[in-house]
């Protein structure tokens, strides 16, 4: 199977995930959709990787999973913490840093 | 003997020093105190005077250097004085006058509770003066002629709790300093010129110097004396300055202070030399200071300000004969010698009369006081025949000589001068004559003040007295002794330089014309105050009158063309500064202001309207980047 295929992929998720950050208002789906981009990333990480026929792609990808299993961590508990403040998830209700 | 010097300042310097620092617990002495460094001073000046005539005429002049001010690489400012025959007549008129006024002011300022800071003052006085005229170079001379202005500011206003003596004082110290710019500025320019400003190798490289910057010079000097010496534009100081105690009007604005122009114009006189068009202006100055102080002084009804007329109008003579260069320096000192004795008489005189009337000021309220104060008539009446020029007395041997070198100055010119010398002859006779009679002569005039008190004329003490006698006899016969075998000429012509005027009129001619006029004045002024009693109100006068009583206008000029002009200028500047330095300021803040306020909306506060724009960004980026490849 062509490669340029999984890239073709990688690119309608990223799409996707960037779509549903900017126009979804919960944080937890603005939050995944965060994740889909990243995981798009990934994709196209290891598309190359298999492309060019080394592993650095790949090895990357592996980098930016442990990442954004970090950032999972931390963003779930801003998020927490957020809902207990607010009583909501909406990012739009956290807009404060406006005048 | 040179060594001596020094003290001859340092004396009075420890008495203002002593008399200043000590405080209250000299109060009973201090008078006494500064008289006697007064006394000392005038001592040692004799000592030196006697040790310097026993030496020859080119071999008077002494020097000592007492220490290196300011030494930079090849510029050299000395503290060094100078004694030579034109310092040492000054030296004996300040400390001798000085002396003199001393022991005046002990009486004269008997009763008032700060007498001691009085003396202080006038120790003070002495000793920037001497540091004037004994300075060997022009820096050193400069802080003379600053810490006399100081120690003149001081006296002026010493009765500061009067608003006018306050205002007086301030007026002469702010007058003076537009002369004082004038000397440093002459300072600069004889450094940039002769690299140095000692008087000797500035005065004899006059030579290899251009004469247009020997004219800049010689006018920033002029400008100098011209508000230390109250000449004309830098007059209007003088008039307001006899806000002072009667004693420092006749040391300090009568006799030396004022004088010190002249000496700044006679020490540099091989500068004037070589710059003849600084030399006309000059003498132009002194003419017209010369017919401004006389006719000021014949409408003043004060007696000390008829008096600052005279002062003004003597020092446009001797301004004038100085302008006159080598046929005229030597007079100038001699008169300026004269007038300081018969001037400080008058005015020691004008102190004692307001001392038996209860301070009252006002010649119209004088009146047949001759009967009162036998002493202070007889030497008033000394000091007016001489400052008239009565013939043999002190001013008629100085100011006929001032008439003939005025005469000899040659052409149109010598005419134009004579004339005017001779009509300032008629009008010192007129408002002397006016002065005396409404004093002295007619019946009494004064009347019960306010709270009924009725001034009792009274006799002076003898601290008084005794001073006053002594300048009546130097007003009588000083002049004489100068002119006793040219002495005088002899005397200064080796520092000065001297050479004979020739007059298109014989000396017998102008000696007679002088005569003429002084009789035509006194004539004048007795068929006005003395043939018929004198109002006790001013009448309205001419026109002429009513403009000498207000100084010719020279306060309304001041305040027309300087102190509204320089309202304007403020005025105009501030304006400018509102609009156009705080409009482009301003201008500024308020577009940014404008600009960031819209910019402002762009924050939305919403995290996705972030993401939009920075997902925007990138995708801009990326499509330039890819189009900067593909091209």
């Amino acid at each position: 199977m062509n490669p340029v295929n999984y890239l073709y992929l990688a690119a309608l998720l990223f799409t996707i995930g960037a779509t549903g950050v900017v126009i979804r208002k919960n944080a937890i789906v603005v939050f995944m959709c965060v994740e889909l981009m990243l995981n798009a990333c990934n994709l196209s990480l290891v598309a190359f990787s298999r492309m060019h026929g080394n592993l650095d792609g790949q090895i990357l990808a592996f980098f930016t999973m442990v990442v954004a299993a970090a950032e999972v961590v931390v963003g779930l508990a801003i998020i927490v913490s957020l809902f207990r403040a607010r009583h909501s998830a909406s990012v739009d209700d956290a807009s404060l840093m406006k005048l | 003997m040179e060594n001596l010097i020094a003290l001859l300042v340092a004396a009075p310097l420890l008495g203002a020093a002593v008399l200043l620092l000590g405080g209250r617990r000299l109060d009973r002495a201090g008078h006494l105190l500064g008289t006697v460094m007064a006394a000392a001073s005038f001592g040692l000046a004799v000592v030196l005077f006697t040790d310097m005539l026993g030496r020859a005429g080119d071999d008077r002049s002494l020097h000592q250097h007492l220490f290196s001010w300011i030494p930079v690489g090849g510029f050299q400012a000395d503290v060094a004085f100078q004694l030579d025959q034109l310092s040492m007549t000054f030296v004996l008129l300040i400390t001798g006058v000085g002396t003199l006024i001393h022991v005046y002011s002990i009486g004269y300022m008997e009763h008032d509770e700060r007498r001691r800071r009085f003396f202080a003052y006038l120790n003070l006085f002495l000793a920037a003066m001497l540091l004037l005229v004994l300075a060997d170079n022009y820096l050193l001379l400069y802080v003379g002629w600053e810490g006399v202005g100081v120690a003149s500011y001081l006296l002026i206003g010493f009765w500061q709790h009067k608003p006018s003596a306050a205002t007086a004082a301030k007026k002469a110290f702010l007058v003076n300093r537009v002369g004082d710019v004038g000397l440093s500025i002459a300072i600069m320019l004889m450094f940039t010129t002769f690299g140095t400003f000692a008087f000797g190798p500035v005065l004899t490289s006059t030579g290899e110097t251009s004469e247009g910057k020997l004219t800049a010079i010689a006018l920033m000097l002029l400008l100098a004396a011209c508000g230390k010496s109250a000449q004309v534009p830098l007059q209007s100081w003088l008039g307001d300055a006899m806000e002072g105690p009667t004693p420092v009007s006749a040391l300090i604005h009568a006799a030396t202070m004022v004088t010190a122009g002249v000496y700044l114009i006679t020490r540099s006189g091989a500068i004037f030399n070589a710059a003849p068009d600084a030399q006309t202006v000059v003498v132009v100055v002194g003419a017209v200071t010369l017919l401004f102080g006389a006719i000021v002084g014949c409408a003043k009804d004060d007696i000390k300000k008829a008096l600052a007329g005279s002062t003004m109008s003597q020092i446009g003579y001797m301004v004038l004969a100085a302008g006159l260069g080598p046929i005229g320096y030597v007079f100038a000192i001699m008169h300026l010698v004269t007038h300081g004795f018969f001037k400080a008489g008058l005015f020691l005189g004008a102190g004692s009369v307001m001392h038996g009337m209860n301070d009252e000021v006002d010649m119209r309220k004088y009146g047949g006081l001759r009967k009162y104060m036998p002493v202070t008539f007889v030497t008033f009446g000394l000091g007016y025949l001489a400052i008239i020029g009565f013939p043999g007395l002190s001013g008629f041997w100085s100011k006929d000589k001032i008439i003939e070198a005025a005469f000899a100055k040659g052409g149109a010119e010598g005419w134009i001068l004579g004339a005017v010398t001779l009509l300032g002859a008629a009008l010192t006779a007129y408002y002397m004559t006016r002065v005396m009679l409404m004093t002295f002569f007619g019946e009494k005039r004064w009347q019960p003040d306010a709270e009924g008190n009725e001034p009792h004329p009274h006799e002076s003490p003898k601290s008084m007295t005794i001073p006053m006698i002594v300048l009546a006899f130097g007003s009588v016969f000083a002049g004489g002794l100068f002119s006793l075998g040219d002495s005088f000429i002899k005397w200064l012509e080796p520092v000065t330089a001297f050479e004979h005027g020739h007059s298109p009129l014989s000396a017998a001619v102008v000696t007679s014309a002088t005569v003429v006029v002084l009789l035509i004045g006194v004539g004048l002024a007795w068929l006005q105050y003395g043939r018929k009693p004198v109002p006790v109100v001013a009448p309205r006068g001419s026109l002429l009158t009513r403009a000498a009583r207000r100084d010719l206008g020279q306060d309304d000029f001041n305040h027309v063309v300087l102190v509204r002009g320089g309202e304007h200028l403020t005025r105009s500047l501030v304006y400018v500064d509102h609009t156009l330095v705080d409009g482009v300021v301003n201008g500024t803040a308020a577009s940014v202001g404008g600009l960031s306020g819209r910019l402002r909306k762009l924050q939305t506060g919403y995290a996705r309207t972030y993401a939009v724009s920075m997902f925007g960004g990138t995708a801009v980026l990326i499509a330039a980047t890819l189009l900067m490849r593909a091209v």
